[in-house]
């Protein structure tokens, strides 16, 4: 009898992995299935309690979970089989681990008799996926199984958030092994920290209560701490007063109608938020890393400023930037900490430093040349924000001039609403990503803010987005290049545009409509509006092709190289050319 | 013009601590390429009872805010328990263990048996024509008598990398 028992409880490693997923809170899958994960789909089959969404491409698939992740704030999970299945989902890892997205990849391996062999479909995918991933694993025998989907869940969420592979051979899915309804027996080695010690946030205090040009520059950190970060973040900057920019990553988690808002920094970060930073005395960092494309000119970055810097990873803490306090911790438990230490405390008084701001807010750094002849790039943006404003869209892009307008023109108020590839700059994530969105968003309004060239990277999901008759947008700034080579190429290659031209483009609403999509064309300011308003009107998936100015630029803009203060403004002189060392860098 | 300039570099002795699972190794030294880190030597073998837990010894050298980037990366890494830094918190031990095969004939040879001698480098295999040498010691001491043994008809030279362990009754 006991023996009978026992065996009541073996299942196929196939089976022991979707129980596994359906007790971690899974409820969505992106893949596609293959030779080596035919196991795996035999289990889905039937199961009502995993919604298998299948792409059209496997980079798609992890480009989607980004997408399901960043807006939602659950993990995403990849489905997809041995060698290529995995090598083309690589691409949207490494864009999950640059950008600290919590995903659980699953993919299936040739059997474990025939790893090593150069069998039909194999690839070393541990190998490859090991410098993109926060952790993988190949698992050799399905009794190893329940543990390590939990521990990879783990992994993938707390801390530093990440991608996390598990490969599993053929056999494996096969096998069986006994499986326990349990929970399942976790190693205690992963165990990030998360809070400040008291000395730190006692320091922390101390030096914002003294900085008379204190700036608050925020990051991707604080939206994946959860939406609480980015009540503490408005708390803090209530009671102190400072002004807050933000990377790319962290848009959302400060409100853009703050008097306090500075807007992006960077390279292509407005005027006042990069001379804030070269001029404050202190520079809150929180969830951000000293990125290069935040810094500009190393040597010259905030030359007079006292730094603090919390981050949940050690390894971002005087990785670029030598800081004055390091405090490693999740944003949101350390904004608490800094909070409760604040007290009653009262503001110093920044009217001198506001004053200075302002001065350089004057200079409008956003503003764009009108063009009575075609539709300016930023115009299209602004317009695009104007009438969806209301709907509190979700916004993702893909990665060029478009996706740099969008920052700095459409605004956000909440977190979880922008979704693009900051770290690695994906072309192609903008359109996946806003599938996976809509799906964990079904009521939301999703926007994919794309390039002429970027859409074409990833145009094959336009089918998934059909398929599963998900309402999404695609709003093409149509410029007929790949408008940020082209930009580099007239700044600092003296306009040699060497195969920056969008040649032999498809005819994108003939191409909406081959999918079963709407297609809308706008060529005229006088459509704008009318072209936006009936793709929100309308109730599927459509694609805007907004043709807009061929050669604007995206300014104000920092040349690799230079510092926080040498800002290109539009209309500024540009000598179309750089030394070498300008050059060298990316 | 450009030119590559380079930053002044110091040495570091690591230890690191992870658990004795597939692909560590592979992680851990892909680290250092992946991230253009150098590595001067490596050693690991597995120090628990039940086989669960390796210890690795590193040594590299680069920039000071290297290593500590370097430390940094190597705890981000799940299997890693615990990485130090010995030449950081010093003082500390430092073995490698080098066996030496020297070949040659008449004064030369009996030269490098008394030169062996004064380091008490013990021969663990005699031919008529040579040597082989097993010598322990710190790096410098190694790279001593290699550098005398290439003149009395040195042949190969094979040598474990360095193991680590800080000085005192405490663990590190």
């Amino acid at each position: 009898m006991m023996k009978e028992c026992v065996v009541s409880e073996e299942r196929s490693g196939a089976k022991i992995l979707v129980e596994s997923l359906v007790k971690q809170g899974v409820e969505v899958v992106f893949g596609y299935p293959g030779g080596a994960v035919l196991p795996i789909y035999d289990a889905l089959f039937g199961d009502e309690r995993l919604r298998h969404i299948l792409v059209r491409h496997e980079a798609g698939a992890a480009h989607a979970a980004e997408g399901y992740a960043r807006s939602t704030g659950k993990p995403g999970v990849v489905l997809v089989t041995s060698g290529p299945g995995a090598t083309n989902a690589v691409t949207g890892i490494a864009d999950a681990f640059l950008d600290s997205i919590p995903l659980v990849i699953i993919t299936g391996q040739v059997p474990t008799a025939l790893i090593g062999s150069d069998a039909f479909q194999e690839a070393d995918t541990v190998g490859i996926s090991r410098h993109c991933t926060k952790h993988n694993y190949l698992v050799k025998d399905p009794a190893d199984l329940a543990a390590t989907v939990d521990e990879a869940f783990q992994i993938a969420t707390t801390g530093r958030p990440g991608p996390v592979l598990i490969d599993i051979p053929k056999d494996v899915q096969i096998a069986s092994a006994v499986w326990s309804d349990a929970a399942a027996q976790r190693r205690v080695r992963y165990a990030p920290r998360t809070q400040g010690t008291s000395e730190e946030i006692a320091q922390a205090v101390a030096m914002i209560a003294e900085a008379r040009a204190p700036v608050f520059y925020t990051g991707g950190g604080v939206i994946n701490s959860g939406p609480r970060a980015t009540a503490l973040l408005r708390e803090l900057q209530a009671k102190t007063g400072a002004p807050v920019t933000s990377t790319l990553m962290g848009l959302g988690a400060f409100p853009a109608d703050s008097a306090d808002w500075l807007g992006m920094l960077g390279m292509h970060g407005t005027y006042e938020a990069n001379m804030s930073m070269n001029q404050a005395d202190l520079i809150i960092c929180v969830g951000a890393r000293f990125d290069d494309r935040v810094t500009g000119r190393l040597d010259a970055f905030a030359p007079n400023s006292q730094k603090i810097h919390i981050d949940i990873d050690r390894s971002s803490i005087n990785k670029t930037v030598r800081v004055d306090l390091p405090i490693v911790g999740d944003c949101g438990q350390v904004l608490e900490q800094i909070l409760e230490g604040w007290g009653e405390r009262k503001a110093k008084d920044l009217s001198g430093w506001k004053k200075r701001i302002d001065t350089w807010r004057e200079r409008d750094s956003l503003s764009f040349p009108a063009n009575a002849n075609a539709i300016m790039p930023q115009l299209a943006v602004q317009r695009l924000f104007e009438l969806t404003r209301d709907k509190d869209p979700i916004i993702s892009t893909e990665v060029g001039q478009h996706q740099m307008w969008a920052a700095q023109h459409f605004h956000f108020f909440g977190p979880n609403k922008w979704l693009t590839s900051g770290g690695l700059g994906t072309m192609g994530y903008g359109l996946p990503a806003a599938i996976g969105a809509q799906l964990g968003n079904p009521d939301s309004l999703v926007i994919d803010i794309a390039g002429d060239a970027s859409i074409q990277m990833n145009i094959q999901e336009l089918g998934t987005a059909t398929q599963y008759r998900l309402p999404v947008k695609v709003f093409i700034l149509n410029n007929e290049w790949m408008g940020m080579v082209r930009q580099w190429q007239e700044l600092t290659y003296e306009s040699r545009y060497s195969n920056s031209y969008s040649d032999s483009l498809p005819d994108f609403v003939k191409l909406a409509e081959a999918y079963g999509w709407k297609g809308i064309r706008i060529e005229n300011e006088s459509e704008l509006d009318a072209g936006i308003q009936a793709m929100i009107d309308y109730p599927g998936p459509v694609i805007v092709d907004c043709l807009v100015a061929k050669e604007s630029n995206c300014f104000p803009m920092i040349p690799s190289g230079a510092a926080h203060t040498e800002m290109m403004l539009y209309g500024d002189e540009v000598a179309g050319t750089m030394d070498d060392e300008a050059k060298a860098l990316v | 013009m450009m030119h590559i300039t380079h930053e002044a570099e110091e040495r570091h002795v690591l230890t690191i601590t992870v658990d004795n699972e597939a692909g560590i190794l592979a992680k851990i030294a892909g680290l250092f390429t992946a991230r253009g880190y150098n590595i001067d030597s490596l050693t690991v073998a597995d120090i628990t009872e039940n086989h669960a837990v390796s210890r690795i010894t590193i040594v590299t050298h680069g920039p000071p805010s290297q290593i500590d980037q370097i430390h940094a990366q190597l705890e981000r890494l799940v299997p890693v328990h615990k990485v130090v830094d010995l030449t950081e918190i010093g003082p500390y031990v430092q073995r490698e263990l080098a066996l030496i095969k020297v070949a040659g004939a008449g004064e030369k040879r009996v030269e490098a048996l008394r030169i062996a001698d004064i380091f008490r480098a013990k021969p663990v295999d005699t031919t008529t024509e040579s040597f082989i040498f097993e010598l322990t010691g710190a790096p410098d001491k190694i790279d001593t008598f290699v550098a005398i043994m290439r003149e009395l008809g040195l042949v190969e030279v094979g040598r474990t990398g360095v193991v680590g362990m800080i000085r005192g009754t405490k663990e590190a």
